[in-house]
């Protein structure tokens, strides 16, 4: 079973939570011209490696925030509330492994 | 090597074994109300309801008939006995008048079940994955989470006493699977 570090009310299991989507993605505004519009809503990163991510407590708090998670192994390498920056000294060891 | 022929259980038995170790049965009708608020809102409501709403994730606070319970961080499950209404409930809106909140009447959209007894956290360990360790999810310990498929609200009242509430729909559904967890626990008495 894996456990996933929800920001607001600790270590749950799994399957209470949702996966939904890469995190830190900003809207354009609306003058901003069709290239800006089909990169925001149909192009992302896809690593291998290390990606920022939205998830949502969904069978428990509700609440959405964000995971730094390696999707080769599936680690949790960070989870933090949305509006706040990633742990930079998580990110920087997980990039020095 | 067991002795099959004198464990075996038809298909169609229905009645699960009563047990001491286990005792499950319904909670009568109670006033719920959902509340989502923020500070002051969550201060105003906690003066008006009696217990101050917890702030801890995943903390309950009583006194007396009434409980709030932390579900989210601006959302608590707020629990009365059902002849509060629709005193209670008024009295909440007054203290909340002019303060952005939202606060639902949900006493009917769940059923509940009181699970009780030695092996009470066994029985719910076979559809919950929370750590039931009372050092983990002690006494006044409250969580949304699963149980199977159905979402439920765990209260721990007692370190062998469970409250759990569940969409009334899943009624049949969650009766089903504690039976099949009693006859389980009963065949194998020494798990847990």
């Amino acid at each position: 079973m894996l456990l996933i570090d929800c920001p607001f009310c600790g270590a749950h299991a799994e399957i209470e939570f949702r996966y939904a989507g890469e995190a830190d993605l900003a809207r354009p505004s609306a003058a901003a011209g069709d290239g800006a519009w089909i990169e925001f809503l149909y192009f992302r990163r896809n690593p291998m490696g290390l990606h920022a991510e939205r998830w949502r407590h969904t069978h428990g708090c509700g609440r959405f925030f964000n995971a730094l998670r390696d999707t080769v192994s599936d680690r949790f390498v960070a989870t933090y509330k949305p509006g706040e920056a990633p742990p930079a000294a998580a990110a920087a060891a997980d990039h020095d492994r | 090597m067991a002795d099959l022929a004198s464990l075996r259980a038809s298909a169609f038995d229905s009645q699960p074994p009563d047990s001491t170790a286990l005792r499950i049965h319904a909670l009568g009708p109670s006033l719920r109300l959902v509340l989502r608020a923020k500070a002051p809102a969550t201060v105003a409501a906690g003066a008006a309801f009696g217990p101050a709403l917890p702030e801890q994730a995943c903390r309950a606070a009583e006194n007396g008939m009434r409980a709030a319970l932390w579900l989210g961080p601006d959302e608590w499950l707020l629990i009365a006995s059902e002849s509060e209404s629709p005193a209670l409930p008024a009295a909440l809106e007054r203290a909340l008048a002019g303060k952005p909140h939202a606060l639902v009447d949900v006493s009917h959209r769940d059923a509940g079940l009181e699970i009780a007894g030695p092996m009470a956290a066994t029985a719910l360990n076979a559809g919950c994955p929370l750590d039931l360790d009372p050092e983990a999810f002690p006494p006044g310990a409250c969580a949304r989470t699963l149980f199977a498929k159905c979402e439920i609200t765990l209260w721990r009242r007692d370190a062998a006493r469970f409250h759990v509430l569940f969409a009334r729909s899943f009624a049949a559904y969650m009766s089903d699977y504690l039976d099949e967890v009693r006859r389980e626990l009963a065949a194998a008495p020494e798990a847990g």
